[in-house]
């Protein structure tokens, strides 16, 4: 089953176009990766998928995609609504300068749905999910900064997933963290995807093969290939995807 | 988003929208509401009773609100304000650019840290404070050294003021030396000049639009205080250049008098008159001292 | 002219500027002695200014510097949010920051008597300690933008970004991320603007602050006096008046006002390590 697709999609900043015409379906469920070298329209890709790129002036589009068929993009659609069904966690942890509960309470806090009691509950499901639960059950009001970076990282997306997205996009997200924490974070992957659809974006092409059930391959804007992560790397169509697996060159 | 959620946006939206244009059209306000009182003395305000002529206001040389019929000319007030001022500047500017340029350039980095915010501290002392410790010391000196009648002289005025605008002038100056690239006192050095010499024949030179912003301002600060001028400047509407004479201000002229003043009255509109003539002259010297910082910073953000 | 000559002339200056503050203080905390006692500030003036304390003074002051942060803050800190968080970059929002920075040039004569007109007469107001607020906060008004603007520009952009990114309205990360985070940075300003506040003669003279008030301000339209305005009065005004007291009202006057500075410069340079560590 389809859960987010993208039909033709082209993001321009003012007079540049970082995306050409991007065509890419994501089941759910599934782990995908992107990968690409630096300034391949990667990360411009992810961010497009929850609206996320509108936060730059002068950015634009063309083309959809389209959240269990609907475009998110839609004049009727608040791009508010689309964050919280699709999350995002970000390659530098920025937890809150706030205790740690308040972090992952923050988004169910200002949707204002949910009573004290039932918070309390997801806060602790959420920290489990993120298997943080263990490290923080006893300091819950301490500072989230005096956490390591990679216990905030797993914070932000104990924080991410406690409003119950159907899609988590993650940008690099282990990418300033140490071994140990970058492995932590890929069983994370692992687990969550049970319960999401997961977009990830790395520059490790190890870690790619690692945790990824798809990958794709981005270059100078434009989707070269798309397939089983297995295939990409072991037998890709393209000549441009088999010489970056193989390091030729990014 | 509901309904309310929307709403909610678009009220916050618009009520710091509106706090931003209602702060930034408060300067126009001011202006056009000291216009309009002002014109109450020009215009004629009722048949057969003439408005004063703009002319006289602005040539006339004597002040006399209590005359009848009364008497007001802009231009002892205008002379005792730039005396006072002149005077201030002499004192102040060289005073005030050898210390920036000491913080800027000479002191170590730890004693720069603990002395701007000192003077930062000079600059809060209120205007009245400052009058008073003229008033009461160096009004006394400066009437035995000068032997003048009374010590309140614009001299006086001026020595008062030039404590006061000093802190504004050092500020702003070593924030355009600081501004200087780096680069630009590297290769002075690395051809032999020694530390003063690039000082003053690289460093100052490029942060000149900067520093006479600084001298700008400080003109400003000083063409506006009120009190300290109030009180020790002998408030007597002269025509005079000389410093030991006592003067009296724009500023001084409309503290004074406008507790004693009639609304609505042909004095109370002069008073705002000289309100309206001092406001356009502080917006023109502002005006000027931007045109400057602009300069500056375009010419620091080409070199690194 | 050799280094030293000129490095001595430059060092010589700055020890002149320094002279004044230290100066000052020494000869109003000198010569203020002795009357700086607890009845000073407790006891109101007796004899036509000339004797006793200075305490309705002082809780004018006092008053008037919480009426004018009361005003300020508020339309000062949405000004900010305004600048910082939702004004594009074009011409208008560059004219607004230049009125803004123009009305921080604004004579404080200038604004009694823009108070005059508007709050006592136009809007009947009447001289009064309301009158005197709405005025000195519009003369205080740019330090609290500025010093606002300032603490909202120092959040982080990855704050916002987290924010945004969990769904959260502009205005929910504004009000529940962004002003918490900026709080420190805003509060300095308000501070500053207090100090100010207690400073400022010339615009209370114009609207409100009274010689001599049988009684403490009942309310918003009453008359009020003022430390400020009282030092001014007792040194010019009164005759015969007894050295030592306006050399005590000045000193009682400096520290609230040098107090309030130190604060806020503290803070700052607090704020401003702690950010960049």
């Amino acid at each position: 089953m389809t859960k987010l697709e993208s039909r033709r999609l082209c993001i321009h900043y003012g007079a540049k176009q970082a995306l050409h015409g991007i065509d890419i379906a994501i089941a759910t469920n599934e782990v995908l990766a992107l990968i690409g070298p630096s300034g391949c329209g990667k990360s411009t890709f992810l961010r497009s998928l929850n609206r996320m790129n509108e936060r730059i002036p002068g950015t634009w589009h063309e083309g959809q995609v389209l959240l269990d068929g609907k475009d998110i993009y839609g004049r009727d659609v608040d791009p508010t609504d689309v964050r919280r069904r699709v999350g995002m966690v970000f390659q530098r942890p920025n937890p809150f300068p706030t205790s740690i509960s308040k972090n992952v309470a923050y988004g169910l806090e200002i949707h204002g749905t949910k009573s004290r009691s039932e918070i309390v509950g997801i806060v602790e499901k959420s920290l489990r999910a993120a298997a943080l639960w263990d490290e923080v059950k006893d300091q819950l009001h301490k500072s989230a900064l005096a956490l390591s970076g990679g216990q905030q990282q797993r914070l932000c997306i104990a924080r991410a997933i406690a409003t119950e997205p159907e899609v988590l996009l993650m940008d690099e997200p282990a990418s300033s963290l140490d071994p140990i924490s970058t492995g932590k974070i890929e069983e994370l992957v692992q687990e969550l995807k049970a319960s999401f659809t997961i977009v990830v974006v790395t520059h490790n092409l190890q870690q790619a093969a690692r945790i990824s059930d798809r990958t794709a391959f981005f270059l100078d804007g434009r989707l070269v290939e798309v397939g089983e992560t297995k295939t990409i790397f072991t037998s890709p169509v393209d000549r441009r995807t088999e010489d970056y697996v193989t390091g030729r060159f990014g | 988003m509901t309904d309310r959620r929307a709403l909610l946006e678009g009220a916050f939206r618009w009520a710091v929208t509106c706090a931003g244009f209602a702060s930034a059209g408060a300067v126009l306000l001011i202006l056009g509401f000291l216009v309009a009182e002002s014109a109450g003395l020009f215009l004629s305000q009722a048949p057969g009773e003439p408005g004063y002529p703009v002319g006289s206001f602005l040539t006339e040389t004597r002040w006399l609100p209590i005359k009848n019929p009364p008497v007001f000319g802009l231009v002892p007030l205008a002379l005792g304000s730039i005396v006072v001022t002149a005077g201030a500047l002499v004192i102040a500017v060289p005073l005030g650019l050898a210390a920036a340029t000491f913080l800027a350039e000479v002191s170590p980095g730890w004693l720069r840290e603990v002395l701007k915010p000192t003077i930062e501290l000079l600059a809060a002392i209120p205007s009245v404070v400052i009058g008073f410790v003229g008033l009461s010391v160096v009004a006394p000196a400066v009437k035995s050294l000068f032997h003048t009648q009374s010590g309140l002289t614009a001299l006086t005025g001026s020595i008062a003021l030039a404590i006061m605008s000093i802190p504004t002038i050092v500020t702003i100056a070593e924030d355009a030396l600081a501004a200087v690239p780096m680069s630009y006192r590297d290769a002075s050095l690395a051809l032999g000049a020694n530390r003063w010499q690039t000082t003053w024949r690289v460093v100052v030179p490029a942060a000149a639009p900067g520093l006479l912003a600084a001298v700008i301002l400080g003109a400003g600060r000083v063409l506006g205080e009120t009190m300290a001028v109030l009180m020790v400047t002998g408030n007597a509407a002269n025509i005079t250049l000389d410093p030991r004479d006592s003067v009296r201000t724009i500023t001084a002229t409309i503290a004074q008098e406008m507790g004693e003043t009639a609304r609505g009255s042909d004095h109370y509109h002069a008073l705002f008159a000289l309100g309206a003539v001092l406001y356009l002259v502080t917006l023109a010297t502002n005006g000027l001292a931007s045109s400057f910082l602009e300069r500056a910073r375009r010419r620091m953000s080409g070199a690194r | 002219m050799t280094e030293i000559v000129a490095h001595t002339l430059l060092v010589l200056a700055t020890v002149v500027v320094l002279v004044p503050l230290f100066f000052v203080l020494v000869l109003l905390f000198v010569r203020g002695a002795p009357l700086l006692g607890i009845s000073f500030f407790t006891e109101p003036p007796r004899d036509m200014n000339k004797a006793g304390g200075i305490m309705p003074a002082a809780v004018g002051t006092l008053l008037l510097m919480a009426g004018t942060a009361a005003i300020s803050l508020p339309v000062g800190v949405a000004a900010a949010i305004y600048l910082r968080e939702y004004a594009p970059d074009n011409r208008a929002t560059r004219l607004v920051r230049l009125a803004i920075l123009n009305l921080a040039g604004v004579p404080s004569v200038v604004h009694g008597l823009f108070g005059l007109g508007i709050f006592v007469i136009l809007l009947r107001f009447g001289s009064s300690l309301l009158a005197s607020w709405c005025t000195l906060a519009l003369l205080v008004l740019p330090t609290v933008i500025t010093a606002s603007e300032e603490a909202l520009r120092a959040v982080p952009d990855s704050l916002r970004e987290a924010s945004e990114g969990l769904g959260a309205t502009k205005r929910q990360t504004i009000l529940r991320v962004v002003l918490p985070a900026a709080l420190p940075g805003i509060l300095t300003g308000a501070i500053l603007a207090m100090g100010r506040a207690a400073g400022e003669t010339a615009p209370i003279l114009i609207t409100g602050v009274a010689f001599f008030c049988p009684e403490l301000p009942h309310g918003v339209f009453d008359q009020f006096m003022a430390l400020s305005y009282h030092l001014y009065v007792v040194a010019t005004q009164v005759p015969h008046v007894p050295p030592e007291l306006p050399y005590a009202t000045a000193a009682a006057l400096i520290q609230i006002v040098l107090a309030t500075s130190a604060v806020a410069v503290v803070a700052r340079a607090h704020l401003r390590r702690r950010r960049l560590a």
